[in-house]
């Protein structure tokens, strides 16, 4: 992709400092700090966070509750300016209003009045180039586009439902379709298994990994389930209580695909126990 | 099964209405009561009969009078919901102004239209919307400002404009706070034209009825009355059909989600 850029941006300490990339995934946090509120009242969210993801990484963020894990994926699609420093994708400051990119919540939030295959189309509306074709390709083409994804996240023959005829973990399965159906390069994921039950979030947890295998997109995902963050994730970043600072980063080099009896191995429970020690010890407000 | 449901449900309250005339018609008679003071249904059905020819014009003006105030005033409802729903400044700084607008009673806003349009439609017209348009306002304002922060969040992300968020959620999201407005709007609007038209007009159900009153034809009034409520059920009906289409999603009602 698009050779580096040197000039403008404050150069960042990465870990490979030798190769710095630059591909349409690559998001970089430099200094950032966060603030919330003025003068007495004034929380700081984030402290100095300087952070580097790669084009195609799977990022788990963990960190103890109000750590700003969320505040750092709202910088990430720029629905939070920083206070300080600076966050890039692709080497370009994040501004609101020109990204495309995939998010997902907890909550499903899927529009009550539209049909599974109607919610999933929303972002079809809205990104371009799509947008522009919506009108002339919607009955067809962008129909099997979700479809096909549907099928593959398990929800065929679910397109004509509502969202509330289908289950918690059917409908987190659909936001993640919606997330994901204009092929973002980035896609964020703010716990979006944990509401679910535990099978449930496990079985999701296979389909997510299926997607991220075939479409590989960046993904950044905050997560309160170190077990969670170890199956899906390339990566794994530890975050201090407020102000959040990361104190650890950690790669996960398990072999894909990685599947739940994985999880009971010895080297995946030591790793989680690693990381569970760490939250531990930050003291928690 | 769902049918015979439905079918009992309408029954009943057909049964109710019927009911509640009979006991009226049953007091009046036991207890003598003149036809001055509380006229028996029977008397007033009567008179409706007699003398529809010549309350039809009047009817159809109250009508056309209320459904043009009601147009209005949704019209305007709409845009000022939008605006103050979609705006946190406009919000707070044009509802003070609105509830002490809508505090004011309508009576006494109808003398000054009138010094300003004359007698007639406009006021009565003016009069509806003016009732009228204060919940619709407040429920498309609430409607627009209650939207979940992470569903326009997702939007967001994905580089949607205000004016996409808008039409692809808030909009929609207000419909049912619309329709539930509606029926609230619908029966005030009659009560405005009526008002306007019982002070200020020489046309419309409401002059009817206080000539009638004036006349010492009691019955009339009554059968003005029940022109009036059955008219408020008519466009109530109709205004229940078209939410039940628009906005079926929030029911959720079986045959919707099949449809």
């Amino acid at each position: 992709m698009a050779p580096a850029q040197p000039s403008k941006v404050t150069p960042v300490v990465t870990r490979d400092a030798t190769r710095v990339e630059q591909g349409p995934g690559t998001i970089k946090f430099d200094h950032v700090s966060v603030t919330f509120g003025r003068g007495m009242d004034a929380v700081k969210a984030l402290d100095e966070v300087t952070l580097e993801l790669r084009d195609g990484e799977f990022v788990g963020l963990v960190g103890p509750s109000g750590c700003g894990k969320s505040t750092i994926l709202k910088l990430v699609c720029g629905l939070l300016a920083p206070s300080s420093g600076t966050v890039t994708i692709a080497g370009k400051r994040v501004e609101r209003g020109k990204l495309s990119v995939g998010i997902a919540f907890q909550n499903p939030t899927l529009l009550p009045w539209l049909t599974i295959e109607r919610n999933v189309m929303v972002p079809l509306k809205i990104v371009e180039p799509f947008r522009s074709q919506y009108r002339a390709k919607r009955r067809t083409e962008f129909r099997d586009r979700v479809h096909a994804l549907l099928a593959q996240v398990g929800l065929k023959g679910f397109a004509n439902k509502f969202p509330w005829q289908l289950s918690g973990g059917m409908q987190q399965r659909a936001n993640l379709c919606r997330a994901l159906i204009h092929g973002p390069k980035l896609l964020l994921l703010d716990e979006p298994f944990g509401a679910l039950d535990h099978f449930t979030r496990e079985a999701l947890w296979g389909t997510m990994q299926e997607l991220w295998m075939q479409r590989r997109p960046t993904v950044l995902l905050v997560s309160h389930d170190l077990r969670e963050a170890a199956y899906l994730a390339t990566r794994i970043c530890v975050m201090s209580a407020r102000p959040g600072r990361i104190i650890c980063d950690q790669d996960v080099s398990f072999a894909r695909p990685r599947t739940i009896p994985m999880t009971y191995e010895h080297d995946f429970v030591a790793l989680n126990q690693r990381l569970r020690a760490l939250i531990s010890d930050v003291p928690t407000t | 099964m769902q049918l015979a449901k439905r079918m009992h449900e309408q029954m009943s309250s057909i049964l109710l209405i019927m009911g509640f005339f009979l006991a009226w018609e049953v007091l009046c008679r036991m207890f003598g009561v003149s036809d001055l003071v509380l006229p028996k249904p029977s008397e007033i059905v009567v008179t409706l009969v007699k003398q529809f020819h010549g309350l039809l014009p009047h009817l159809i003006q109250t009508v056309y009078t209320t459904v043009v105030g009601f147009a209005l005033g949704l019209l305007v409802g709409v845009l000022i919901g939008g605006l103050i729903g979609t705006s946190r400044l406009a919000y707070n700084s044009a509802y003070p102004l609105l509830i002490g607008f809508s505090s004011i009673p309508k009576v006494a806003i109808i003398p000054i239209l009138v010094v300003w349009f004359g007698a007639g439609t406009v006021p009565a017209v003016l009069t509806s919307l003016i009732i009228c348009f204060f919940p619709i306002v407040v429920n498309v304002a609430t409607g627009l400002a209650t939207t979940e922060p992470e569903l326009e969040d997702v939007l967001k992300a994905l580089g949607a404009s205000k004016l996409d968020i808008l039409w692809n959620v808030g909009l929609p999201r207000t419909m049912p706070y619309l329709f539930a407005s509606l029926k609230v709007a619908l029966t005030v609007a009659f009560i405005g034209t009526i008002t306007s038209e019982t002070i200020a007009s020489n046309q419309g159900i409401g002059t009817v009825m206080m000539i009638a009153s004036a006349n010492f034809d009691v019955p009339l009034v009554f059968a003005g009355l029940l022109l009036v409520s059955i008219m408020g059920v008519a466009l109530y009906a109709v205004s229940a059909l078209i939410e039940q289409k628009v906005t079926g999603w929030a029911n959720r009602k079986t045959e919707f989600a099949m449809g």
